[in-house]
């Protein structure tokens, strides 16, 4: 009986406590800058696209929401021709940024993509495409791989010695 | 003003009070229960989120209407009235100020008893025509429940009754004029209190309609505004125990300064709030345990209350 009363007791004096709830529209709760939200589609400093269409993230999704299709420009520069994500399907694993070997695809602290039509959960390469770089500013992947494309050869990258010639390698 | 007149004014004053009550009721406890647990509860429609019972009730009119083809049918419809009728009707014997009474019964409490217990069928019809094994039942243990918190609902007021000398609850509020009756009848007050609770079926005496075991109980199979028959009568149910308590324990409509009405009200409300307090702190218990609580110490409290008061007042000739 003493027990109830104390229970009642307690739970009467939560009355006098600030309640926890944020009230979301008008206030929000911070998030991480790491925190797995909309995922985005990132472009290197010089403005190219990142994407060198390898179809890592697509192959590691585990539902399966990316679709995507790659090609080559004149350059020999390879690039999604379509990318696509069905956010309907997406359960932000992260498992794509984890994949991804040029930091193109990356999760952001957005998860205001509410629709009310349930087609408008796909996502083109025009909606992920974003101007910036992301969390990863400074990178360019074709500036520090040593793949050649047109404009920049074997050898030519940051940090990259020549060549060698094999046949001069004497053993 | 001519008698039936005047009779007819208070009964829809009442009527039109308590039906705004009960739909306020359930914002009050939405809004209290949230605070007990550090959340706001509604508070986004119209001041203090007051409309959303108008938005609930909205809700509740436009939904379909479902009868259940293995229903039997014109029990499943009488049944949720039943408790309304019930309810309502044991809400004319009670004095909420001098003069403003739907009836003044000499047999009050007596009529307040046969009305709870009649409230009993609704849910076991309910249970019943629903034809459903939940409802079922969730029916079956309303009607244990009740039979058990009746037996001493009945004796914890009959000390009320020796010391006033009356069932009638203008006699039982005049004769808290100098000491109110939750002093001397303080074992009363507690099994009048638990047994209320129990009437009701609010927690933690909710066990017909358990939701963690048998769906909804007895209203497991109701919908829309039968349903809503049934959530009102809840909180009309804890408005009038609310009401008899006070009516019974806490000296009706005494009070100093404030006038009468105001007085009865806010004893109410406070005793009201004391419900939801109750049930935001209380677990469930087992079917067993309740009934174990009701005929172990629940009925040996009553009958030691009333045989101590009878001696008491006997000894005082």
């Amino acid at each position: 009986m003493l027990s109830v009363l104390k229970s009642l007791w307690v739970v009467f004096r939560h009355m006098f406590h600030r309640p926890v709830t944020i009230q979301y529209p008008e206030q929000k709760a911070y998030l991480p800058p790491r925190w797995r939200g909309r995922i985005i589609l990132s472009r290197d400093p010089d403005g190219g696209e990142r994407c060198v269409g390898c179809y890592l993230c697509a192959a590691v999704c585990p539902v399966e929401c990316i679709a995507l299709q790659a090609t080559e420009d004149e350059h020999g520069r390879r690039f999604p021709d379509f990318f696509r994500i069905n956010f309907s399907r997406c359960i932000y694993c992260g498992f794509c940024e984890d994949a991804c070997p040029t930091y193109a695809i990356q999760l952001t602290p957005d998860y205001e993509m509410s629709e009310y039509q349930r087609p408008n959960l796909v996502y083109e390469k025009e909606d992920l495409l974003i101007d910036g770089e992301g969390k990863y500013p400074g990178y360019n992947y074709y500036r520090v791989a040593g793949v050649a494309i047109g404009g920049k050869d074997k050898g030519e990258a940051e940090r990259e010695a020549p060549p060698a010639d094999v046949r001069m390698v004497m053993p | 003003m001519t008698e039936p007149l005047r009779s007819i004014a208070v009964i829809l004053l009442v009527l039109f009070g308590l039906l705004t009550v009960a739909a306020l009721l359930v914002w009050l406890e939405r809004r209290l229960l949230g605070r007990w647990q550090e959340r706001y509860g509604p508070n986004r429609l119209g001041p203090f989120g007051l409309f959303q019972t108008v938005a609930d009730t909205i809700k509740l009119l436009t939904k379909e209407d479902w009868v259940p083809p293995f229903a039997d049918k014109p029990v499943f419809v009488i049944a949720p009235a039943v408790i309304m009728v019930t309810v309502l009707m044991a809400f004319a014997i009670v004095p909420f100020a001098p003069g403003l009474q739907v009836v003044d019964l000499n047999i009050g409490v007596l009529f307040f008893l046969g009305m709870s217990s009649l409230g009993v069928y609704s849910v076991v019809l309910a249970g019943w025509s629903s034809d459903n094994k939940y409802a079922l039942i969730g029916s079956l243990r309303a009607a244990a429940q009740m039979l058990a918190y009746e037996v001493f609902m009945g004796l914890s007021l009959m000390g009320v009754v020796i010391l006033a000398g009356s069932f009638s609850l203008v006699r039982i509020v005049d004769a808290q004029r100098g000491l109110w009756f939750c002093v001397p009848q303080i074992l009363g007050l507690i099994v009048f209190a638990n047994a209320g609770l129990a009437e009701t079926r609010r927690l933690p005496f909710d066990l017909p309609e358990a939701e963690s075991e048998i769906v909804a109980g007895y209203h497991s199979e109701y919908s829309g505004m039968k349903f809503g028959m049934f959530f009102i009568g809840e909180y009309l149910g804890v408005t009038l125990i609310s009401a008899m308590v006070v009516t019974l324990f806490f000296g009706g409509w005494r009070g100093p300064w404030l006038p009468p009405v105001v007085w009865f009200a806010l004893k109410t409300f406070v005793l009201v709030c004391g419900f939801i307090l109750l049930r935001a702190t209380l677990p469930r218990p087992r079917f067993d345990q309740l009934m174990a609580y009701g005929w172990t110490v629940m009925l040996p409290l009553a009958l030691v209350n009333l045989v101590v008061t009878g001696a008491i007042v006997l000894a005082r000739g």
